[in-house]
């Protein structure tokens, strides 16, 4: 009897869970990005809706789960940290289109899909990182290769998604023979293998192993308002790239609909929450990235570094170049 | 061996329950056929023998530092008269409850350029810059060896020991009665009688290995385990990476396969550990060799980590965390239970039939129950996906047909899925525990009960389940601390606002900040601690 109801017992638990979900005032989100960047915004949807947001972190094999899970899917809402993840979420055939004229009307024309498919939150810069030692000095992805750098530079592997949207870029820029020979000369130039985070690039700079590095703009900002980190990024400027000439690599943060979103109605609305002057001053100010919508301040500390150029470059078209800008860095052999 | 029992239900039960443990592996090598031809050239061409070269130098070298560090170790302990033995006994087992991402990312604070050590260095010399002297780099292959061997060697040391333990005296003595000196009796008799716990534990290193994810990307070694995510992640050619994990797969089973053909006309003594073991007299130089050998090995496989923990809790943590804590550990708690309970059942399940039963084919569910271990966590996860998947679309259908509202992922969105992926890949070392504890019973035991006419649940619980008692928990246990450890079997296939300390503690170490996670880091290890105070407990039982 006590066996029998420890084995009941024990399968019972297993798929609370499962059911645990079933409410119909909620709103599930699978995330690439980390909970706690996105939960300051959740918590004040619910405040303001009486909505639950229910959330799994995933960067690695979202894609695969919501196929495998097809029209069970519980999912409602995807979050992504890059533009290529969001039109393979896409080419895949896993979101839907959400027309709302609050989400189209508040978003830059080149910050969403033609089809409404994906909707930029923000927008972050591929920054070069540069040793205070070295003064001010104005850089060019390009001159990341160049031979006076030759031991001095620092990024983390080659075949993390922003790494390859920035190869992508370089793609469509300048073609695939330049790029190709431009990976092997930033190769021949790093301080150390491609290794750690951007993070990790600024405290190498920081340590003198190298002198510049690749990295996203929000990390500065979060680096000072760590106590540890703190020391590195006081070690640095943050460089806009290609200020003379095409402007510095953009990537967004954005955000679909599930295919199969059993709450769609709840998405919408927290989508279009999202993008709305609370939330988007939430973003700038608690994540320092770019808000995508227009009229909305950066944070004063965002505001400290400049303004800049940005490449026009259309972001599907970074997407577009996804495989081949991993072919390069293979062929280059970036990484080893 | 002569037939004891032919039931049929155990039969039966034993291959359903091995073949549903590798479903998920054929449905991988089933995805593994669709690979595209042309990625797979391109590979080759450019990185995949670089993956290759890598994938066996670490093999290679951790198999190597854990023998050294584990074997030696259970040597010293079980056969002289080191100080402090009872102490170190158990100490020596501490390194196993270390995450090995958590010790990489600690040590690479410690020895990086900014880390005390340099910095220390750079006052007392008076150095400037890296250019001003020469520091080993701890983020290259050999320091991923070193730090996977660091909490490996357990593993080897805690069976190698144990077989130790447990060995015939009768037979050290004869050797020495016919004339062996000790140190030769320890090399001639007692090593090669040890031989199976050893390789057994070897191959459990092995695996870890050959699946580790996380430190290696730390540390920028690229692995087969990178192509296979590269694959996967990057072309988005799930087959390809079906295949390249499939390859790695099969290579291990090859390697343990070989190893136990090689051993297979060995006959090996049951235990009979009453007999009280003369030991090696150390001299006072070998003893101090010889504790600083073992002191060694607990403080850089865990005293120095968890003390460096600690500094980070305090420095870094608020009472705001714990409370998260609560739920995230309680998560971990709840998934772990889960798979070493089911897990040590199903060893025994197969452990036993493999011992007792009639089929002439017994061995066949054990051994096929294991092969998980061998498959990197994510892959495993994707195919945990493809499996289930499928048959929740199934339930629903049918479920649907019959009017009722359909009752979503049961399987594959549930906690379900977590624990059946654990217990696919931690099958091995409750297996290897559990069949290491088996043969230590002598063969008159099984025959015993038979021929006073019991029957075999007689026989099972009166007396091979109550001589077992000890290798269950530690088998228990072992799967209990793995699957606390486990990383991307977690992070894949979790239900919604499910966070354990592993995935947390993954999440802030990729940013270079696990000081904020300390204070989960440090309740990993606690739990990591239980097996080892419980395995103390049982003293030399175990």
């Amino acid at each position: 009897m006590l066996r029998k109801s420890f084995i009941s017992l024990f399968i019972a638990l297993f798929f609370i869970p499962a059911f645990s979900s079933k409410a119909s005032d909620i709103v599930n989100v699978y995330s690439y990005r980390q909970p706690f960047l996105v939960k300051p915004l959740f918590d004040q949807f619910t405040k303001q809706s009486g909505i639950k947001v229910n959330v799994v972190f995933a960067k690695k094999g979202m894609a695969e789960r919501l196929a495998r899970e097809g029209k069970y899917s519980p999912a409602d809402i995807l979050l992504t940290t890059d533009i290529s993840r969001l039109i393979e979420l896409r080419d895949k055939d896993l979101v839907q289109s959400v027309n709302s004229s609050i989400l189209s009307r508040a978003i830059p024309k080149q910050y969403q899909a033609i089809d409404n498919t994906w909707f930029a939150l923000t927008t972050r810069v591929r920054n070069i990182y540069s040793a205070k030692r070295l003064g001010k000095i104005a850089l060019n992805y390009e001159d990341l290769a160049d031979e006076k750098y030759k031991g001095r530079v620092c990024t983390r592997s080659g075949k993390h998604p922003y790494n390859v949207a920035l190869v992508a870029s370089m793609i469509s820029e300048h073609g695939e023979a330049y790029t190709l020979d431009w990976l092997k000369k930033v190769k021949n130039n790093l301080a150390r293998k491609p290794q750690g985070s951007d993070r990790g690039q600024v405290q190498a700079i920081h340590q003198k192993l190298c002198d510049i590095s690749l990295g996203n703009s929000y990390y500065f900002g979060k680096m000072l308002k760590d106590e540890k980190q703190k020391v590195w990024a006081d070690e640095v400027n943050i460089n806009f790239p290609n200020q003379k000439n095409r402007g510095a690599h953009i990537n967004i943060s954005g955000i679909a609909m599930a295919k199969y979103a059993p709450n769609a109605q709840n998405a919408q609305a927290l989508m279009e929450f999202l993008v709305s002057k609370p939330a988007q001053e939430l973003y700038a100010q608690t994540n320092m990235e770019y808000p995508v919508r227009e009229g909305v301040a950066v944070s004063k500390l965002v505001a400290s570094w400049g303004s800049y150029n940005a490449d026009d470059l259309a972001l599907e078209e970074i997407a577009k170049n996804r495989t081949t800008a991993l072919k390069l860095l293979d062929q280059a052999q970036f990484d080893l | 061996m002569i037939a004891l029992y032919n039931t049929k239900t155990w039969t039966l039960l034993s291959y359903v329950i091995a073949l549903v443990l590798i479903i998920p592996l054929l449905v991988m090598l089933a995805g593994g056929v669709s690979a595209s031809a042309q990625l797979f050239l391109h590979l080759w061409q450019t990185v995949l023998p670089s993956y290759l070269e890598n994938t066996l130098l670490l093999a290679f070298w951790v198999l190597l530092l854990a023998l050294f560090f584990g074997v030696l170790s259970a040597s010293i302990i079980t056969q002289t008269n080191i100080v402090c033995k009872q102490q170190l006994r158990w100490l020596l087992l501490l390194p196993l409850s270390m995450p090995a991402y958590l010790v990489a990312y600690l040590y690479t604070d410690l020895f990086d350029y900014a880390g005390p050590v340099q910095r220390s260095l750079r006052v007392w010399f008076d150095w400037h810059s890296p250019s001003d002297y020469w520091f080993f780099d701890i983020r290259t292959l050999p320091g991923a060896a070193l730090m996977l061997a660091l909490v490996l060697f357990p593993y080897i040391y805690m069976l190698t020991r144990g077989a130790f333990e447990q060995q015939d005296q009768n037979l050290i003595r004869a050797s020495r009665l016919l004339g062996l000196t000790a140190k030769q009796s320890f090399f001639k008799v007692a090593l090669p009688l040890a031989r199976p716990a050893i390789a057994v534990s070897a191959s459990l290193v092995l695996m870890e290995t050959l699946a580790d994810f996380a430190t290696v990307q730390y540390f920028a070694v690229n692995t087969l385990t990178t192509a296979v995510y590269d694959t996967w992640l990057g072309y988005g050619d799930l087959g390809a990476a079906n295949a390249l994990a499939s390859i790695l797969m099969l290579l291990i089973l090859f390697v343990v396969l070989a190893e136990q053909r090689s051993r297979a006309g060995l006959r090996h003594q049951s235990a009979r550990p009453s007999l009280k073991r003369e030991l090696i007299q150390l001299s006072l130089g070998q003893q101090l060799l010889a504790s600083l050998f073992c002191w060694s090995l607990v403080f850089l496989g865990f005293l120095l980590p968890i003390v460096l923990l600690i500094i980070m809790a305090v420095q870094y943590s608020d009472i705001t965390q714990l409370s998260a804590l609560v739920t995230t550990g309680g998560n971990s708690l709840k998934v772990s239970i889960f798979a070493a309970t089911t897990a040590v059942l199903i060893a025994l399940l197969l452990g036993l039939y493999q011992r007792l039963h009639a089929d002439k084919y017994r061995k066949i569910p054990l051994q096929l129950s294991g092969i998980g271990y061998a498959v990197p966590g994510t892959v495993l996860a994707m195919a945990m996906l493809s499996t289930l998947g499928p048959l929740d679309h199934w339930l629903n259908g049918a479920v649907e047909f019959f009017g009722f509202t359909a009752p979503g992922l049961i399987l594959s969105g549930s906690l379900f899925a977590i624990v059946f992926a654990l217990v696919v890949r931690f099958s091995a070392i409750a297996n290897g525990t559990i069949i290491s504890g088996i043969k230590q019973i002598p063969q008159s035991l099984d025959y015993a009960p038979a021929s006073l006419g019991v029957n075999l649940v007689g026989s099972l619980t009166k007396v091979h389940l109550p001589i077992l008692t000890p290798t269950i928990l530690m088998a228990w246990l072992l799967v209990f601390v793995e699957a606390m450890k486990e990383l991307p079997a977690v992070l894949l296939l979790r239900p919604f606002n499910f966070e354990t300390l592993s995935s947390q503690i993954y999440q802030l170490i990729s940013d270079e900040m696990l000081e904020q996670g300390a204070l989960g880091a440090i309740l990993i290890v606690l739990f990591g601690l239980l097996p080892v105070v419980l395995l103390n407990k049982n003293k030399e039982k175990v």
